[in-house]
């Protein structure tokens, strides 16, 4: 795993002319008792490395110079107020946002020290390392739930049927979803529940073997059982993936969440361990966020 | 004062929906009539005979349009080659790619080529088509219908296309599945019934078409052995049968246009009544 | 099961980020190129005709539009009772078609019992599936035989004093061939009119209904009004496919090149006359001539259908796509 940190290139971004100065603060590491940039080499190296990204819909900034490490095997919770900009950062980290036609992009994304935005990189690819799992839960209507598991492998080439019945099981159980299905993995997917469906969705998601999985308020569409299990889920799932999730439920980010990125109008108000963004914020407007005051 | 004239408004809008409902059953009536004079006049000639057997020469009674039945079922085989890869993959494009503007026009472009009057692609093919290859042939009546039916498939896939939910599209590119085949096997797969269902009312609507065939494909009182030779076709038949002074030729015609109306009517309800619940949504 | 299934990798080896893939911009550009080839065919439907009828522009000129006599055996040509032919037969189903396809179309959509709608919309649809050959053929052996027995004698007698409704009674007639095509274009109009009575908000019906109008009015105020537009656009399209209906026609309107007041005189239209002398054109001025009758109505109906496809589009009907 090579890695080309480039430390202390972040100034602060140029500051807009009414807004306070946003200062985006960076955690290089878990547990870094302090969330100033001069913190602990990590543990382990950042999956993601951010660093001064601009996303702009046509002539509206969407995100403004955002930079900020993804840690490894960690939950990143990105919250903020509606049309903060949670959204577009987490789509254009696998470049999903470039499917919005007027979409453009400065700055520059890492995956484990390897750049993902330059021009010979195809998106594709980066998916495929990146995987995401939306809002509104999404199986194809029109595949079994073996097939929605295996759909991205095969259409990537993968044909052995062995290869192909073995992820189906091992990422239905990473989803946990195993114990429910095994009995019917040929029935038609949109035949699960929401809360299975959006397992399922998750599973499809593994089963492509990705690096880093980002959740697009993944439990926003389910009841607080489906809810429950989907939190849990995310628990197990760090211990092998690196997740960053969306979510404008704080409670939620505080419970699966070991750091938290706080997003206003664009721009990266703060970021630091989950237990510190809750209880003592550096920020006045993080602190009136998460304790309910605004958004 | 106040109540006559609320009783002459009430009276006015009992009227007019009478007027209008009267206009509905006139409008109707020649759907009536035709079925009820086809069925009187076409199913005593409607026989095995019918099915299965050549033209008669004029004199003899009998004989059947085996080879016009057939020819028909080529010419829309080959019009669907055509016809439906082009129309479909330009519905595509419509629907996925392009830009509003782009799009815009090709959209309009293919509304006024439906509104191009059917005899007219009847000569454009003969110029290209049958002038070169020096005769009229099967292959020239395949691609008259072929052509005509591109624009009426794009125009429908395009819009069974769009109601394919965009979060499809995204999981699909998501796990790093490459755009064309997000479309090819997540988008058209999920749409299919949709353009299926649009394929067949285009052939539906080729099927009876006679104008574009009367100098292409031409007619042919045999059985074709070559796509390069002139090939029957159901409606060419009906077509000159009708205008021949021969009654036995006219009970064959009632008879070709009762099978041909029964099989486009079929087609035309079928599909309606099996896309009803066209998109089953995820719960 | 489960022992097999935890050997496999929970995570792919790294793949080459940087890789070329060719497929997206290969069945992107092939989309593409279908979808532009409704240009292709619009351009070489065009320049057949054109080619085809240089040898008649060249011979007649302006004149040939002009010309009332055709005798293609001295090439004395004239399109002229054809245009007459096509212009009276698609006036003569306007005038039919359009009232009465409003009228079905304002009861489908505003007045008919809910019940009613569906059966009544499929069988407007199951007309217009109806082959033009076998209209015709239901045309000349029922129809014109009843018009000439029953319609036409009263039309005589009530308004014999017009020089339209004068002359001897053949059945096949510009009248025979004006009605046949209103039967044709009517389900069109129908249900392109559906389509825009039924795109109006609602809130502008309930806005009559709360100042106390009844059904009719509510649908003559505040329907009608609004869709006038649109509705003007579906009957321009009728008028479209009137000008280049061409089977049905052919078989009751009686194939005479003549320009007559009557209605009850038989006609001839552009379409009729290639379809019924294009395979016995027997000299390349006569062939070319027919090219040139085929321009004349590609140009007539393409202006005919862009100024319906305008009015029906900026109608405010499905607008632009999102893009995704």
């Amino acid at each position: 795993m090579n890695l080309t940190m480039t430390p202390q290139e972040d100034k602060p971004a140029p500051a807009p002319p009414v807004e306070p100065p946003a200062v985006p603060v960076r955690v290089e590491a878990p547990a870094a008792p302090q969330s100033r940039a001069a913190a602990e080499p990590p543990a382990g190296a950042p999956a993601l490395t951010v660093r001064k990204l601009s996303v702009y819909f046509g002539a509206t900034q969407a995100l403004k110079s955002v930079s900020l490490d993804v840690a490894v095997h960690a939950v990143t919770a990105i919250i903020g107020p509606s049309g903060c900009g949670k959204s577009t950062f987490l789509r254009s980290l696998n470049r999903m946002h470039e499917l919005v036609p007027e979409a453009r992009m400065e700055g520059e994304i890492r995956l484990f020290g390897q750049d993902i935005c330059s021009p010979g990189v195809e998106p594709v690819t980066v998916r495929r390392r990146i995987g995401m799992v939306f809002q509104k839960s999404n199986p194809f209507p029109t595949m079994s739930i073996a097939e929605n598991v295996t759909v991205g492998l095969r259409l990537n080439g993968e044909r052995r049927r062995s290869v192909l019945n073995d992820r189906t099981e091992q990422s239905l159980r990473m989803a946990a979803l195993w114990d429910e299905v095994k009995d019917r993995l040929g029935a038609p997917a949109i035949s699960l529940s929401g809360g299975q469906q959006q397992r399922l969705c998750i599973a499809r998601a593994l089963a492509v073997q990705p690096q880093v999985l980002l959740m697009d308020e993944p439990a926003s569409a389910l009841d607080p059982l489906a809810t429950s299990k989907i939190e849990s889920l995310i628990l197990e799932l760090k211990k092998e993936y690196t997740i960053v999730i969306v979510t404008h439920n704080m409670q939620q980010a505080a419970r699966v969440s070991d750091y938290t990125a706080f997003f206003y109008l664009g721009e990266l108000v703060e970021f630091g361990p989950t237990a510190k963004m809750f209880t003592s914020p550096a920020k006045k407007r993080t602190e009136d966020y998460v304790t309910g005051r605004f958004g | 004062m106040s109540a006559t004239n609320h009783r002459w408004r009430k009276f006015k809008n009992v009227l007019m929906q009478a007027v209008a409902l009267a206009c509905a059953l006139l409008v109707v009536a020649p759907l009536g009539l035709v079925f009820y004079h086809l069925i009187k006049s076409g199913i005593g000639s409607v026989n095995w005979a019918f099915f299965t057997q050549l033209p008669k020469p004029v004199g003899e009674s009998g004989g059947g349009m085996a080879n016009a039945i057939a020819g028909t079922f080529i010419l829309l085989g080959l019009a669907a080659l055509i016809g439906v890869p082009v129309g479909v993959l330009g519905g595509v494009y419509l629907s996925e790619y392009g830009s509003s503007r782009l799009n815009w026009w090709i959209r309009f472009a293919a509304d006024v080529l439906n509104g191009v009057p059917s005899i007219i692609w009847g000569i454009v093919v003969y110029a290209l088509v049958v002038v070169p290859m020096k005769g009229f042939s099967a292959w020239a009546g395949g691609i008259v219908l072929g052509m005509m039916m591109i624009p009426l498939i794009m125009r429908t896939s395009e819009e069974v296309l769009q109601l394919v939910p965009n979060g499809y599209r995204e999981a699909s590119l998501a796990l790093g599945i490459p755009r064309w085949r997000t479309i090819v096997q997540i988008v058209l797969r999920t749409a299919m019934k949709g353009i299926v269902t649009g394929v067949l009312l285009a052939l539906a609507r080729v099927a009876g078409e006679t104008a574009p065939l009367l100098f292409t494909a031409f007619g042919n009182r045999f059985w074709n052995h070559s796509l390069s030779d002139p090939i029957a076709a159901l409606p060419l038949q009906i077509f000159n049968y009708a205008i021949s002074p021969y009654d036995d030729w006219h009970r064959q015609a009632w008879a070709g246009a009762l099978v041909l109306l029964l099989l486009i009517t079929a087609v035309n309800v079928g599909v309606r009544v099996l896309t009803r619940d066209r998109f089953q949504k995820p719960a | 099961m489960a022992k097999a299934a935890a050997k496999t990798e929970l995570q792919a080896p790294p793949e080459k980020l940087v890789q070329r893939r060719w497929g997206d911009a290969v069945f992107e550009r092939t989309s593409l190129l279908t979808a532009l080839s409704v240009f292709a065919l619009l351009a070489l439907t065009g320049y057949e005709l054109a080619h085809g009828s240089r040898l008649a522009l060249h011979k007649f000129g302006w004149r040939f539009l002009a010309g009332s006599e055709w005798n293609p055996v001295s090439e004395q040509l004239g399109a002229l009772p054809f245009i007459f032919g096509t212009l009276v037969s698609s006036a003569i189903a306007l005038l039919i078609a359009v009232p009465l396809s409003i009228a079905t179309a304002v009861y489908l959509t505003e007045l008919a019992p809910q019940w009613l709608r569906q059966p009544l919309t499929l069988f407007i649809e199951l007309l217009a599936a109806v082959p033009s050959v076998i209209l015709g053929l239901w045309g000349i052996y029922v129809m014109v035989p009843w018009l000439r027995e029953h319609l036409f004698p009263l039309l005589k007698t009530t308004f014999g004093f017009l020089p339209l409704f004068q002359g001897p009674i053949y059945g096949v007639s510009m009248l025979a061939g004006g009605i046949i095509i209103a039967i044709m274009i009517v389900p069109i109009i129908t249900s392109v009119s559906r389509e825009i009575l039924r795109s109006v908000p609602g809130l502008q019906r309930e806005a009559a209904y709360a100042l106390g109008a009844t059904r009719w009015e509510v649908t003559r105020i505040a329907v009608l009004g609004y869709a006038k537009k649109g509705l003007f656009g579906a009957v321009i399209l009728g008028l479209g496919r009137a000008l280049g209906e061409t089977m049905a026609v052919t078989m009751v309107i009686g194939n005479t090149p003549q320009i007559k007041a009557s209605l009850f005189a038989p006609g001839y239209t552009l379409a009729s006359v290639i379809a019924n002398e294009f395979t016995e054109a027997t000299t390349d001025v006569y062939l070319s001539a027919l090219f040139e009758i085929g321009l004349v109505l590609l140009g007539v109906t393409i202006l005919v259908n862009v100024a319906a496809q305008l009015l029906l589009k900026t109608f405010g009907g499905p607008g632009v796509k999102p893009q995704n």
